[in-house]
């Protein structure tokens, strides 16, 4: 459904992605993991057209994409929970939903704003309030919840559990199994390498904008010395 | 008390314009981090159409569709022509593109009409003046405030409830998130200067009501008091934009009405005392009443 063939990404002198690769099947969940400042968010922002990269190449069910607009390719069918969530703030909770779905039509949005209230109850409670008040486990849903409103056949998911409590990390990782068994597509970048690793189908390791070893999620878990290499400390932590 | 109470409402008068100008510089602040010096232009163009309009015998009843047309057209022009090309640009350069347009704007009119003033008929019914309660109130003060009001309803219900509004209301907040969500900045772009046109051929027809002539430069007084209205109100904040209007409209039509008159002129030291206010608040409040937190570039 994805290929990504060989992009390097540059923010002015810095070179962020050094032509990297992977793909996507559909139906697919995959993890892309790496240590900080790997280039892991990049990538996803390149794939989601909010950069664009110096060479190489996006397809999307073989189709060039490579630095198409956002806006065009949420129209094709891709999302993105962004790093950080960047849920809108000013707005309600129904209004970034209703934004979320942009591209669908009165009706598929109305249907799946119902949709989306009865998925997140969390959300039908807090539905008219600013999403500025919502707290880290609310804004997450959120986020990933307005996403959904595209309908997008590929998901891609910025870090989201960064900055939630233990319990609400297992409410997001839930969430992208429910996700997975109504069979959609997702390419997951998480901080918890260990945890995402044993959910993926597939997984990447990324290690300064380089594409360092790839394989089956188990296999990639099971491989503690590459862990020890690449992710060092990192791992330890987020085992716990 | 009577006095009072008709200053007050001439201030609101007054105020409410500067409102509906604050607001569309503010809207374009919000989407594009641009205090735009070009809008006043939008009014020099009104004017401009009415008076050509009059001379082919023109009538005010349709008068207000056609300097409203007319605003928002060149609005959105003004972006297409000039603004889209530098849109990712710094915001000084935004600023200085928006000096530019305005600068051209006047020497055109200069040029192709006249450097002085075209006068045209006004409504017979302006200066009309009625009474409630032994105070006496002029027409267009009603009018002007009745407009003014329905006017900022119908921006209420264009942003909460359609699916522009919140784009661009979101657009304002992170742009970049806006466009992850399928919004296309051009489209909201150029919709949120449609509607900054909306509101300042709304402006224009207040205006021209009372003061009917068209001059190449009328527009830059206006502009300032309303770029002021705006940075009192916050910039980017919608209600600011409004508070702030009717702010410094009542705040001038005040200090007009009870400066005490010392020598003939000494009104004119009215402008000054408001410049005075507005300079202390600034002090006390550099980001305005209504602080709007995400009004850096994302």
């Amino acid at each position: 459904m994805l290929e990504v063939d060989g992009i390097t990404t540059r923010y002015g002198a810095i070179t962020a992605l050094h032509g990297a690769s992977l793909e996507v099947r559909a139906g697919e969940l995959v993890a892309l993991v790496g240590p900080t400042g790997a280039g892991k968010t990049t990538l996803l922002n390149t794939v989601a057209g909010l950069l664009r990269p110096a060479t190489g190449s996006v397809r999307l069910d073989g189709e060039d994409v490579t630095g198409m607009e956002p806006a065009t390719l949420v129209r094709k069918g891709l999302a993105l929970v962004p790093e950080h969530r960047r849920i809108f703030k000013d707005l309600t909770v129904e209004e970034n939903l209703r934004l979320g779905g942009t591209t669908a039509s009165a009706a598929d949005r109305k249907h799946r704003l119902e949709e989306a209230a009865e998925v997140f109850p969390v959300l039908r409670a807090k539905w008219n309030t600013s999403a500025g008040f919502l707290s880290g486990g609310e804004a997450q849903q959120l986020a990933v919840a307005r996403a959904l409103m595209s309908d997008p056949r590929l998901l891609l998911l910025d870090e989201p559990t960064m900055g939630l409590a233990p319990t609400l990390v297992d409410v997001v990782f839930d969430l992208l199994v429910r996700l997975r068994e109504q069979g959609r597509t997702m390419l997951v970048v998480e901080q918890n390498a260990t945890r995402i690793l044993q959910l993926a189908d597939r997984g990447y390791l990324l290690r300064t904008g380089n594409m360092v070893a790839s394989g089956t999620g188990a296999e990639l878990a099971a491989d503690t010395s590459l862990f020890d290499t690449f992710i060092g400390g990192e791992t330890s932590g987020s085992n716990s | 008390m009577t006095k009072l109470i008709q200053t007050v409402v001439d201030g609101l008068g007054v105020g409410s314009t500067y409102a509906l100008l604050a607001l569309g510089i503010s809207l374009i602040f919000g989407v594009m981090h641009l205090v735009n010096f070009a809008h006043g232009e939008l009014i020099t163009v009104g004017a401009y159409t009415s008076y050509f309009f009059f001379l082919h015998g023109g009538s005010w009843w349709w008068m207000p569709i056609a300097i409203i047309g007319a605003a928002v057209l060149a609005s959105v022009a003004m972006e297409f022509v000039a603004f889209r090309w530098v849109r990712n640009a710094s915001p000084f350069t935004l600023l200085l593109t928006s000096f530019a347009i305005e600068r051209l704007s006047h020497a055109l009119w200069q040029i192709f009409v006249s450097p002085k003033q075209r006068a045209f008929p006004k409504p017979s019914w302006v200066f009309n003046q009625f009474e409630i309660a032994g105070v006496s109130f002029e027409v267009m003060d009603i009018v002007t405030i009745g407009v003014t009001i329905a006017t900022l309803a119908i921006t209420a219900l264009v942003f909460k409830r359609t699916m522009f509004g919140i784009s661009v209301r979101a657009a304002a907040e992170d742009f970049d998130a806006a466009r992850l969500m399928g919004t296309r900045a051009n489209r909201v772009i150029s919709g949120a200067f449609a509607f900054a046109g909306f509101l300042a051929g709304v402006a224009a027809c207040l205006i021209l009501m009372r003061t009917p002539a068209a001059e190449p430069s009328m527009g830059t007084d206006w502009l300032l008091k309303a770029v002021i209205a705006a940075v009192i109100g916050g910039l980017g904040s919608f209600t600011g934009a409004i508070v702030g209007g009717v702010v410094l409209g009542l705040l001038e039509t005040l200090t007009r009405a009870y400066l005490p008159e010392v020598a003939t002129g000494w009104d004119k030291f009215s402008t000054a005392v408001v410049f005075l206010v507005i300079a202390v608040f600034f002090v006390v409040r550099p980001d305005g009443i209504f602080k709007v937190s995400h009004a850096e570039r994302v």
